[in-house]
């Protein structure tokens, strides 16, 4: 097969404000091919993607969409080019069906009929081999689900360009193998496909060709077969770093947190956490894995007495006084009367973790202003911490004045670890923290929890990326649909073991401290 | 007793089912206009304007010809207020939509302060206009074009209770309800309302999907206000009998929006909403008898929007909720 | 493809990005320029309306707000000040509620049940309680009425989510109706209520307006110095941006709903009772005559900044007088101050948007394309 391009940029810049996204990117995806677009987080992949799918417009350069010229002002214009575009944060309508989502916006001629556009997802879902039920309301289902919506709306379109950005984040080892398949199978049917992403292995074993972004800039495209994992690293960060994490054998572990038989719903009645039951000890990192949705949040929240549990127990061994306090339906307030330093690194980072629209100073405070019995704030202290996290972990901010939704999705994260480490805690939770980080602001993470666990902390990291839970950790409990499927050693375990497990809903495995 | 109450209900519903038809369809693009209040008395000077100018023409004098006029002048004297009512509240919604959606100003503030600005266009040109007619009334009477608003079906009469309760009324009360159900069918079972309900739910799932969401707001937002605006018209041309007079309109602006609540954002629901809340007011009417303590009963329709608003808050269904992006100002840059 | 589809695409002519950050000099610079522009617009307005003069038209604003300030008469003065103060003392009672995003419409209501009950109490109490007592019990009890009045919606919506916006409108229009009860059941038929002087707050400096004003000079450092520099203005601003991030910090959201709620109907029924109790000594429907409504707008306009919020207050009363006059020397209705109002409000609320974003002309970079 000759290789045509069927998508061509040239010379893209765009920039946000001061923030340049892209700058002077041009590259080619041919027809019956495979394209891996690798680089960092925040390196300008998705926005360069955006422009592609008409979200954003380019500052300067041109798109050539089969050799001629394009101008893509709108999604719609995009339509028309055939490129259709499976965004990471699923754009759907919640409240509607499969199919009310899969044929919004077409503006095809003759009557509307949803029983028609039905038959049609079904025969699309034949030939590819997808399970969707297209009465199906989006709010009831699962990730997976969901993205399959994505794919099949794209299909629906008749698209003969597709971008795919970050589709593997949400989906277990089998679910990717499954989507790789698919993606095979349409190359193979002549589609340009291009896959945006950061891990290495799907790159290389998915895609024929890689280009790499690094800081907004295009670095060049290698041919995979051609090509070395560090090769692409060294290109795509821009250094040769050594990726490993240093693992340190847990130093006189003690039961530190004990979670029994814990179940919870959440407001609409469904079960989220079902008969948890597990031990975090000190000095140890106990690994979460498990399909995003699974009762992670929930299993956090309930720890740190934001969730009401319906029936079970969480006891803390404080290591001051020996005792053991019972920490179930108590607010943060009072668990923090009891003496119990426990700090909390959520997901949400700006939406729970922080108030984007406070300085970093106000930030501080969240945690402390209650201190003391004056009516009014006392700032001093949180002022000299601010600064002090700023100069200990070169937080890149115009000053502790600055609202925090300013800065960059790693520094808001600094500042967030900082505050729950400068707290001092026993045990220290952290969901998804390197969410969205670049590789330097991952490893600084890293190992601020390294430090943790040797200062004897129990730490609980929930983690979406199984080689870094299986770097870092030293046992990792994997949860399915609100059920413990197993607790396995990070030592000794595999990706597979843990893929398997995320997919089971009955318990497994055996608790090796 | 209880027909000439139901049939005396109807009209005091239908400036509500306008108001909330309109309001609906707006809210369904994902914008709550608290201007409907302000947008309802631009309506209905607009109207009035309209109609004053056409009674001061000399127009009407001319039915006296009969034959062909017999038919012009009275379609005229219906079309003019009309469509000036609609053509005012179009206006309204159009700076409405440049505010919210062009602007992305914050919703709550530009309604309140394009109800502040419609109520005083209304109070404004209907003091004028009274002032203008010299006469010592606070009102300006329209009753000749009114009365062209108010005809009825001739053998509703004949019907008895029937006719009375269901077809007595000013031909706006059927119009009324045919938007209603029209807005019910146009949202639920079509393309443009499928994706209306996109914009407002998840403009930027809209946006992706090739849906111009710009354009679905400015028409959404302009087709509820002109909706919205007739209900200012009936009720100065068929229930007020023709008669303007300033702040008469009352609070029914906030009413209409309280029953988008109480409708569940579903016009169909509005319908029986708007007749229950005519036929709360009109008890006031029916309770003479009770004294100083009848001031009590106006505050019966309030009160109900309170229970309402109270009820469908408690009971949480994921079908009853508002659509999502309500309120939220839609930037597809934003980052 | 079709070349048809093809043409339609054009590439947008302007550029809006949001800004990082405006020097805040040059933010006020855009919103004064903005009333320079509303006041010119609603001036041209009445020009047209009423068929007077350019200086004719300003001269006569500023006399309808100001009296003859500039001959010498402070008498006029006084009005405006006093209108100014009791806007400016219902925008801060709405301040705490909008910076925890709960959109408290309310106020003229909370204000009207407030000076509802300072007047049952001079009227029922006048005379069988001694006056150095009366006065304490209007405005304790008027305080209590407007905090009932805010705290009502407050527990629903802690409770349940109830919208607040449509339950503090519909709040306002019972108020509205018990007053009109009151006047009908204490009147005497006459359907107005006579001054009573009983329990009425005192004069001081022999000038009746001069302690309202007082008394909001306070209440503004003071609402100032709590929203800023309190524990509770920290909560309020921790709940209004994000209730997530409050539950995790362990602060109680309904508290502190419910207490700024409280605080904020309380300051509305201090208006009320200054109304009442301080100015009218009597009380009808129109006492508090739409202000509540404007107080919304005039605390989103001051940025929640009570001495900000006291400029735009006398801004709203400068062009309500000013144009009542105008309206009134040329014999048209003074409902032409509501579209005055109107006007210079929308346009402050839209130029919000060049201070957040800035908007580039696309410059053209090829020429003679499709």
């Amino acid at each position: 097969m000759a290789k045509t391009a069927a998508l061509e940029l040239k010379h893209i810049t765009k920039t946000f404000g001061s923030v340049v996204a892209n700058k002077d990117v041009s590259l080619t995806v041919n027809k019956g091919e495979i394209l891996s677009i690798l680089g960092e987080n925040g390196s300008g992949k998705t926005t360069l993607m955006n422009m592609i799918s008409g979200i954003y417009h380019p500052d300067e350069g041109q798109i050539f969409i089969n050799g001629e010229e394009a101008v893509i002002a709108s999604p719609h214009d995009a339509f028309d080019y055939k490129i259709g575009m499976i965004h990471q944060h699923f754009k759907l309508v919640n409240v509607f069906t499969a199919t009310e989502n899969i044929v919004l916006g077409l503006e095809e001629k003759g009557k509307f009929d949803l029983k028609a556009a039905e038959k049609r997802v079904r025969t699309i879902c034949e030939q590819y081999g997808f399970e969707l039920d297209p009465k199906k309301k989006i709010y009831t289902m699962a990730v997976s689900e969901k993205q399959t919506v994505e794919i099949v709306k794209v299909l629906y379109r008749g698209a003969d360009i597709l971008i795919l950005d970050e589709p593997t984040a949400v989906l277990t080892p089998q679910e990717t193998q499954k989507l790789f398949a698919v993606l095979r199978r349409m190359r193979d049917d002549g589609k340009a496909i291009i896959i945006i992403t950061h891990k290495m292995h799907e790159v290389l074993s998915l895609s024929d060709r890689v280009a790499v972004l690094r800081k907004g800039e295009y670095i060049g495209t290698v041919k995979t077969a051609e090509t070395t994992e560090a090769e692409l690293t060294e290109m795509m960060v821009g250094q040769k770093i050594s990726l490993n994490i240093e693992r340190s054998e847990p130093v006189d572990p003690q039961p530190r947190l004990e979670v029994h038989h814990i179940n919870c719903s959440n407001r609409e009645g469904v079960k989220m956490l079902d008969d948890v039951t597990f031990t975090a000890y000190s000095g140890e990192i106990l690994g979460v894995a498990g399909i995003a949705g699974s009762g992670q949040r929930e299993l956090l929240e309930a720890i740190a007495g934001l969730q009401r549990l319906d029936d079970g127990a969480i006891l803390y061994n404080n290591p001051k006084t020996g005792k053991s306090d019972s920490l179930r339906d108590k607010t943060p307030i009072q668990i923090h009367e009891l003496g119990v330093r426990l700090s909390f690194v959520p997901e949400d980072r700006l939406g729970m973790g922080l108030v984007g629209n406070m300085d970093l100073i106000d930030n501080m405070m969240l945690r402390s202003y209650r201190r003391g019995k004056s009516f009014f704030l006392e700032r001093n202290a949180p002022k000299t911490l601010a600064q002090d996290i700023v100069d200990r972990l070169a937080v890149v901010t115009p000053g502790v004045t600055t609202p925090v939704r300013r800065l960059s999705g790693g520094n808001v994260q600094k500042v967030l670890v900082g505050r729950e480490i400068a707290a001092s805690p026993t045990v220290l939770m952290a969901a998804y923290p390197v969410r969205g980080l670049d590789i330097n602001s991952s490893y600084t993470i890293y190992n601020l929890l390294n430090e943790q666990k040797q200062k004897g902390v129990a730490v609980i990291f929930v983690g979406e990326d199984l080689d870094v839970l299986i770097e870092l950790c030293d046992r990792i409990m994997v949860i399915g649909a609100g059920r413990i499927t197993g607790i396995v050693d990070a030592r000794t375990t595999t990706k597979e073991e843990i893929g398997l497990l995320m997919t089971k809903t009955t318990a497994e495995g055996s608790e090796t401290p | 007793m209880i027909v000439s109450f139901i049939s005396s209900s109807i009209p005091l519903g239908v400036p509500l089912l306008f108001g909330s038809t309109g309001e609906i369809i707006t809210e369904k693009s994902g914008h709550l206009n608290l201007g409907i209040p302000g947008i309802m008395y631009v309506g209905g000077i607009s109207g009035v304007i309209g109609s004053f100018l056409f009674e001061n023409s000399g127009a009407l004098s001319l039915m006296e010809k009969g034959g062909f006029f017999n038919v012009l002048i009275p379609f005229l004297a219906i079309m003019i207020p009309f469509l000036s009512a609609i053509c005012g509240a179009i206006l309204m919604g159009l700076i409405y939509s440049f505010m919210t959606v062009t602007l992305r100003a914050n919703q709550n503030v530009t309604g309140l302060a394009l109800t502040t600005f419609g109520i005083g266009i209304g109070n404004f040109f209907g003091g004028s206009l009274i002032k203008l007619t010299n006469t010592d009334m606070p009102s300006i009477a329209l009753t000749r074009t009114s009365n062209f608003f108010r005809a009825s079906l001739p053998f509703a009469d004949d019907l008895g209770w029937f006719g009375e309760v269901f077809l007595s009324h000013d031909f706006l009360t059927y119009v009324a309800i045919a938007i209603a159900l029209l807005a019910e069918y146009v949202l639920n079972r079509t393309r443009i309302g499928l994706n209306l309900r996109a914009v407002g739910e998840n403009p930027a799932t809209a946006d992706a999907a090739g849906i111009n969401v710009t354009k679905y707001k400015y028409v959404a937002t302009c087709i509820g206000s002109a909706v919205a605006g007739l209900g200012g018209l009936q009720y100065v041309m068929a229930y007020a009998n023709g008669v303007w007079s300033n702040d008469a309109f009352g609070d029914r602006g906030w009413m209409a929006i309280a029953l988008v609540i109480f409708a569940l954002w579903k016009p169909t629901m509005a319908i029986f909403g708007s007749f229950f809340f005519g036929a709360l007011c009109n008890v006031t009417f029916y309770a003479e008898g009770l004294g100083t303590t009848k001031q009590l009963f106006y505050m019966l329709p309030y009160v109900a929007t309170l229970l309402v608003l109270i009820i469908t808050s408690m009971r949480k269904k994921r079908e009853h909720q508002p659509p999502e992006g309500l309120g939220l100002p839609y930037f597809r840059e934003e980052r | 493809m079709t070349s048809k589809t093809m043409k339609k695409h054009r590439e947008p002519w302007l550029v809006i990005s949001k800004r990082d950050d405006l020097v805040w000099w040059k933010a006020w610079l855009i919103r004064v320029a903005t009333i320079l522009v509303g006041i010119l617009v609603v001036g041209i307005l009445s020009m047209t309306l009423t068929g007077g003069g350019f200086a004719k038209i300003y001269s006569t604003m500023f006399r309808g707000a100001f009296g003859r300030l500039l001959e010498g008469n402070l008498m006029m003065v006084w009005p405006f000040f006093q209108k100014t103060a009791i806007l400016l003392c219902l925008s801060l009672a709405v301040a705490p509620a909008f910076r925890m995003k709960f959109w408290n419409c309310g106020a003229e209501g909370q204000a009207l049940i407030g000076g509802l009950a300072s007047m049952v109490c001079m009227m029922k109490l006048g005379g069988t309680v001694s006056e150095w007592l009366l006065v304490p019990i209007v405005i304790i009890s008027s305080i209590a009425a407007g905090a009932v009045w805010g705290l009502v919606p407050a527990i629903f919506k802690a409770h349940y989510n109830t919208n607040e916006t449509l339950f503090t409108l519909m709040m306002n229009y019972v108020a509205t109706q018990l007053v009109l009860y009151y006047i009908n059941i204490s009147s005497g038929g006459s359907q107005v209520i006579q001054p009573v002087l009983t329990g009425a707050l005192p004069v001081i400096g022999n000038q009746k307006y001069l302690l309202n004003i007082l008394i909001v000079i306070v209440l503004t450092v003071a609402m100032f110095i709590y929203l800023k520099y309190s524990k509770h203005g920290y909560e309020i601003a921790v709940v209004g941006e994000s209730h997530n991030t409050a539950r995790y910090v362990g602060i109680n959201v309904k508290t502190v709903m419910m207490r700024t709620m409280l605080i904020s109907g309380a300051l509305c029924g201090v208006a009320g009772m200054l109304l009442v109790a301080g100015t009218d000594h009597s009380i009808n429907e129109n006492t508090v005559g739409g202000q509540g409504f404007t107080a919304i707008m005039i605390a989103w306009l001051g940025q929640l900044n009570p001495f900000v919020m006291a400029l735009m207050s006398a801004l709203v009363i400068f062009l309500q007088l000013g144009t009542a006059k105008v309206a009134n020397d040329a014999f048209i209705s003074d409902a032409l101050s509501g579209i005055a109002v109107g006007i210079v409000i929308l346009m402050l609320v839209g130029c919000e948007f060049f201070i957040r974003y800035s908007v580039k002309i696309r410059r053209n970079r090829k020429e003679g394309k499709a």
